[in-house]
């Protein structure tokens, strides 16, 4: 029988039953059990980085909120080993539709050329999410989950932070290396700090009306500006699992959130869209406003913040959620690293950096689209409706319109951790994009590149030549050290090459992924442990690949 | 290639009275949704980024309408 998640109540353990390991010094402790939370521990866990995870609550989402998870995320979770079932479960789609008034103004495909194992983004309500990452941290040895134990104070020095918890029964410390704050939007950890958020809240309400209904309409989304049957706003429908569909009213600021609410005045905005005779049943609803804010630093000592709590965009992207797991796959592996003493402190310092700048790409995306929805003077309407009366016959004018720029994998720019091309390459696998996926084969039978790469230091060595005729490529170390920082060798054998010959080759038998790395023979990358490009040669050269990692570590 | 100020139009006295023509019984309203459909196609004739952003600061700076 299916886990009711909506109504799972997750295990309360007393603190004086936990005994001496109630207060034991962790190296981790994270703050919050949503998405990003979940995402980080079971990542630190699989690393062998054993964490805390503490919740106030003992309930996962309350309402279906963040529903659109996007490829990058979901790559993420195959890295972690749950990426089946939330695929799975979820809704795939590709196409978005945009109508103005009465009329189909232009479709768009996110994902238009084939050879991806995940789509451009699944719909999966949000307690689903976070329940089947519930289940998989379970499974993780190195993961404790703590339900109604509240931080309640964060403290930090030279050697360590402190949180203070409190539970139903009693309050009690807890000592550590690092606090991660994953704890939303109305963070307390931050304002335990007195740090504070700044950016823009816009003027405009929302309605989220949830129904279920039996529908055969195509899954897509679909985004209507100024449509009939809600003059004068947006309307936004999407599917999700369960016959649910989420409908997003724009309502404008004067809007009475609490008026909005009313089932009956909600259910009559659906049957204006919908019609009359549709059978359809509300199943949550919820006003709301956005605000597009950061902090100003995402690292304060031994306290980080990730997620919702360290920046904020709108919805109409799937912003959210998505660079929320961005941030744990990013922080997750530096953690590790320099928990161990395989890292120094600052290649921390390179979480905020990185992750900072893509808040503000999110930001700035996520503001260029609210100014689209919510035109904010009579002459910005006039060109926001010139730009949809143009597009239906216009392809240009298509490109201006902004229903929401969807969220794709942040390429890190100019990250300090790149090594910077010294050889020529075309395309789009340039030092800081997250790996592109493709089809590869093994023992005949068709398989990921991503599946391929793992978590770890990878050279992938594109070559046709058999295994015992290629270079050395840099195998096990010796020490510790040498073998925290051990670059995993993939060899990516050209299709009917000597090297494919082998039983185990990888090989690339659509030539997709030569096309979509720019690589011919010799060609080596060198990925990161969140699957990013590290840097990449036309040849393999040992020393180049230890500097490469040297320099992603902060060891350089 | 910064934005062109010399006469480039080949017959402006035509182009002038086009363009009048093309509003010709239009009220206000209706005029200004004209000038911006016009204006977002020549915009994407001209594609270059920079000229469209000499000829924005030229057009809002010209005749005192930039704000204090």
């Amino acid at each position: 029988m299916p886990v009711d998640y909506q109504n799972l109540v997750l295990p309360y353990v007393s603190p004086a039953s936990l005994g001496a390991a109630r207060s034991a010094r962790r190296p981790v402790v994270i703050v919050g059990a949503g998405p990003v939370g979940l995402t980080l521990a079971i990542d630190l866990a699989r690393h062998g980085t054993p964490v805390l995870l503490l919740d106030d609550d003992d309930r996962l989402s309350t309402g279906s909120r963040a529903i659109c998870f996007a490829k990058r995320t979901l790559e993420i979770w195959d890295r972690l080993g749950c990426g089946e079932p939330i695929a799975s479960k979820g809704v795939s789609w590709n196409v978005g539709k945009v109508y103005f008034r009465d009329r189909l103004v232009y479709s768009f495909d996110l994902l238009p050329e084939a050879g991806h194992c995940r789509p451009a983004f699944v719909n999966l309500q949000q307690y689903y999410v976070e329940g089947l990452l519930y289940e998989h941290a379970r499974r993780q040895p190195g993961v404790e989950m703590r339900f109604r134990h509240k931080v309640v104070a964060v403290e930090q020095s030279a050697g360590g932070a402190s949180v203070g918890v409190e539970t139903p029964d009693g309050r009690y410390d807890l000592a550590c290396d690092y606090v991660i704050a994953c704890d939303g939007a109305r963070s307390p950890v931050r304002g335990m700090l007195g740090l504070p958020t700044r950016g823009q809240t816009f003027r405009d309400r929302f309605l989220i009306a949830d129904v279920r209904m039996d529908a055969d309409l195509p899954i897509e989304r679909r985004f209507w500006f100024d449509p009939p049957f809600h003059r004068h706003g947006s309307a936004l429908m999407h599917r999700q699992p369960d016959n649910v569909w989420r409908i997003d009213f724009q309502l404008g600021f004067d809007a009475d959130p609490a008026v909005e609410r009313e089932p009956a005045r909600v259910m009559a905005r659906v049957r204006a869209m919908l019609g009359d005779d549709a059978n359809v049943e509300l199943v949550w609803c919820s006003v709301y406003t956005f605000s597009c804010m950061r902090m100003e630093h995402f690292r304060h000592g031994r306290v980080i913040f990730a997620g919702d709590c360290a920046h904020g965009v709108s919805p109409f992207g799937a912003r959210g959620a998505n660079s929320g797991v961005q941030d744990a796959d990013n922080l997750a592996w530096k953690l590790h690293y320099v928990i161990r003493g395989d890292a120094p402190d600052r290649l921390l310092d390179t979480y905020a950096s990185e992750r900072e700048q893509a808040a503000d790409e999110n930001i700035a995306h996520s503001t260029r689209s609210a100014d689209f929805l919510t035109p904010k003077t009579d002459m910005s309407r006039v060109f926001r409706d010139a730009v949809l009366s143009l597009a239906q016959a216009h392809p240009f004018a298509r490109r201006l319109v902004n229903s929401g720029r969807l969220s794709t994998a942040t390429t890190l720019v100019d990250s300090p951790l790149a090594t910077p091309d010294r050889d020529r390459f075309e395309g789009l696998m340039a030092p800081g994009a997250a790996a592109a996926d493709a089809p590869v084969t093994v023992a005949g039978r068709r398989d990921w590149f991503l599946r391929k790469i793992g978590g770890r230091f990878v050279a992938v060595h594109f070559t046709g030549r058999a295994r015992d005729a290629t270079t050395t490529m840099p195998g096990p170390g010796g020490s510790r050290t040498d073998d925290a920082l051990r670059i995993d060798p993939l060899l990516i054998a050209a299709p009917s090459s000597d090297a494919a010959r082998d039983d185990d080759a990888i090989v690339d038998a659509e030539r997709m992924l030569a096309a979509r790395y720019d690589a011919a023979e010799g060609t080596t990358y060198l990925f990161r442990p969140d699957q990013h490009v590290c840097a990449r040669w036309r040849r393999f050269d040992a020393g180049a690949v230890r500097a490469a990692v040297a320099r992603a570590t902060c060891n350089g | 290639m910064p934005l062109n100020v010399e006469p480039n139009l080949a017959s402006p006295d035509a182009f002038y009275e086009a363009l009048l023509d093309a509003h010709r019984g239009l009220d206000l309203e209706s005029s200004q949704r004209l000038n911006a459909r016009l204006v977002l196609l020549l915009a994407n004739h001209i594609g270059d980024l920079d000229v469209l952003r000499d000829a924005l600061e030229r057009a809002r700076n010209c005749d005192g309408d930039s704000p204090a």
